[in-house]
């Protein structure tokens, strides 16, 4: 806190505090006084005032998020904040800045004198503006306050990043799979030719590593790789749901009604159409993915329920540096 | 071998068709089935599922080998509803996926052959959908759920993989209800355990609505996306900007 308070401070007298250069006492003027033009003055300070309240306004309606029609406001804070700094803008250049267009031999360099009488013309051929620190301060103040409008959605990207937590999965032995409703799922209603969502029993259905999908194919037609045999469970294999490639769900479920003639079954990622072979470990056979869909090893309980017999085979989620040295962890 | 063949049923269906008139609808159906089913479906709805069958190999070229289809027997008046009144079937080329086409038969026709294909196993019926009584919110979460991945969220249809999900705008609410239950294609068939017909109603409901869809967002664009609306941005939104700098600079050189 006292840290902000030190920034601040420094960041105040920077702004505020600088020393001004003087003028040489007693010199005639090399240019005429300007008037300056107050109306032009107000006009600039208002609309930088204007964009810095519609900036703000984005943020207030972002933050309440409950408004109707908030893409609308949305929309029209953040037009209207740049288009009252652009007309703010064009009002300083075309009125405040004086425009003028001096020709002169360029002075040698060993007339140093020379060189005041420069810094002079240039000092007083900006006096046509009274109020210039406060016209600074607003175009800082709008364009801090536009800068933050812009990344404030930034806010709802989430928790910062950490990789750890990307490997972590609800997953572990035992665990039962459910419905989206919560209610156990029995193997013997799981059908062919159609796809499941189940996501664990007791566990938070938001994680990256909770959703599943889940087919049943004919056990003649799986064909898994050594490292997987033994993860489906009559024939049910399940995946995470989640895209290797961006993170996507994996919604799509192509099926054959006649094999013979239409496509091979697969599951497919609508975002990109990453395909994956349900019958051969979630292999890739079409799209961006680069590595196959994690897959978790099933049996059935007792009583007919499905249950989780370990973790995934690979780490759930969009691909990352190193995804491939990582286990899935619980 | 196969063309001479359909010549010959054709001739027989045609020469057929006159005497045939006011037979009963099954019979009729019988020779339509005849003239625009039996080269895949083989005859009585046996179907044709190896090319053996066909007396094709993996040498033949791909016309031959494209005679295979499923069997119908069994299949009842629902599939056969919904293939012959979406213009599904009759299909131009075995192995091409069905679309939406304008209608080859006429409606007393696809009665006559929807009779037939019913007459041929026991099988389920049309089903009978009730929109009105669904519920559209939940419609709008089962939907989203089980359907949007591939016709997209509000119906517009769109791409998987070797497949072309079609857009559901002028899906009747019998034809939704059919589709569901059947899976055509490689569609994911849903049985009554995973979408019960109250369920079906709902999405029904909601598909119908997303004919007229409340665009909160303003202009829709057809609701296909970012895409169109990024495009919409950069090419309108820019080049009014431009002609805007444009504009202004003249002035600023006049």
């Amino acid at each position: 806190m006292a840290r902000a308070k030190d920034w601040l401070v420094a960041a105040l007298v920077l702004l505020l505090g600088r020393r001004t250069r003087t003028v040489r006492a007693g010199a005639p003027r090399l240019v005429p006084k300007r008037e300056t033009d107050d109306r032009a003055e107000r006009v600039a300070l208002l609309l930088l005032g204007l964009s810095s309240v519609c900036a703000v306004a984005f943020i207030v309606v972002y933050a309440l998020d409950r408004l109707p029609a908030q893409t609308q406001l949305l929309g029209l804070a953040l037009g209207l904040s740049l288009l009252a700094l652009a007309a703010a803008l064009i009002v300083t250049g075309k009125r405040l800045v004086p425009e003028e267009e001096l020709a002169d031999d360029y002075p040698p360099e060993e007339h140093p004198a020379e060189q005041d009488d420069v810094e002079q013309l240039v000092d007083e051929g900006v006096d046509g503006i009274s109020r210039r620190r406060l016209l600074k301060l607003g175009l800082v103040g709008a364009g801090g306050a536009l800068g933050l409008a812009v990344i404030t959605p930034a806010l709802s990207f989430g928790p910062f990043f950490r990789v750890r937590e990307l490997v972590v999965t609800p997953w572990r032995s035992g665990r039962r799979l459910v419905d989206e409703a919560g209610r156990p799922l029995r193997a013997a209603e799981l059908e062919e030719k159609t796809l499941y969502t189940a996501f664990p029993e007791g566990a938070d259905d938001e994680q990256q590593g909770s959703p599943l999908v889940l087919v049943r194919l004919p056990r003649q037609e799986l064909d898994l790789p050594p490292e997987l045999a033994g993860y489906d469970a009559e024939g049910i294999v399940a995946y995470s749901k989640i895209c290797t490639h961006a993170g996507c769900a994996v919604s799509l479920y192509r099926t054959p009604l006649f094999p013979p003639t239409e496509p091979h079954p697969a599951l497919v990622c609508p975002c990109h159409y990453s395909t994956f072979d349900p019958a051969r470990g979630g292999r890739v056979v079409f799209g961006p993915a680069g590595r196959p869909l994690p897959m978790l090893p099933l049996e059935i309980d007792g009583k007919g329920y499905l249950r989780a017999k370990g973790n995934f085979d690979g780490p759930v989620g969009p691909s990352w540096w190193g995804v491939r040295n990582r286990k899935a962890g619980s | 071998m196969r063309l001479p063949v359909l010549t010959l049923i054709a001739a027989l269906a045609l020469l057929a068709l006159p005497a045939a008139a006011p037979a009963s609808s099954p019979r009729r159906g019988e020779q339509l089935y005849g003239r625009f089913c039996a080269s895949c479906h083989g005859p009585g709805g046996a179907g044709q599922t190896s090319s053996s069958q066909i007396g094709a190999g993996p040498a033949r070229d791909q016309v031959v080998q494209g005679g295979l289809g499923p069997p119908l027997r069994g299949v009842g008046a629902r599939a056969a509803d919904f293939y012959l009144r979406t213009g599904y079937m009759p299909l131009r080329r075995s192995g091409l996926q069905p679309r939406r086409a304008r209608l080859l038969l006429g409606p007393r026709q696809i009665d006559a052959l929807v009779a037939y294909v019913a007459s041929l196993g026991p099988g389920p019926g049309v089903p009978a959908p009730r929109p009105e009584r669904g519920d559209l919110s939940e419609g709008q979460r089962l939907f989203a759920d089980r359907c949007a991945g591939c016709h997209q969220i509000v119906g517009a249809g769109g791409y998987v993989t070797g497949a072309v999900p079609p857009p559901l705008h002028t899906a009747s609410a019998v034809q939704i209800a059919e589709a569901v239950r059947i899976g055509p294609y490689v569609m994911p068939s849903f049985s009554e355990r995973a979408i019960s017909n109250r369920q079906l109603d709902s999405i029904i409901r909601y598909v119908e609505w997303t004919r007229n869809p409340d665009d909160r967002g303003g202009w829709s664009l057809g609701d296909i996306g970012p895409v169109p609306e990024g495009l919409v941005t950069w090419f309108l939104g820019a080049s009014v900007l431009v002609a805007l700098c444009m504009l202004l600079g003249k002035r600023l050189r006049g």
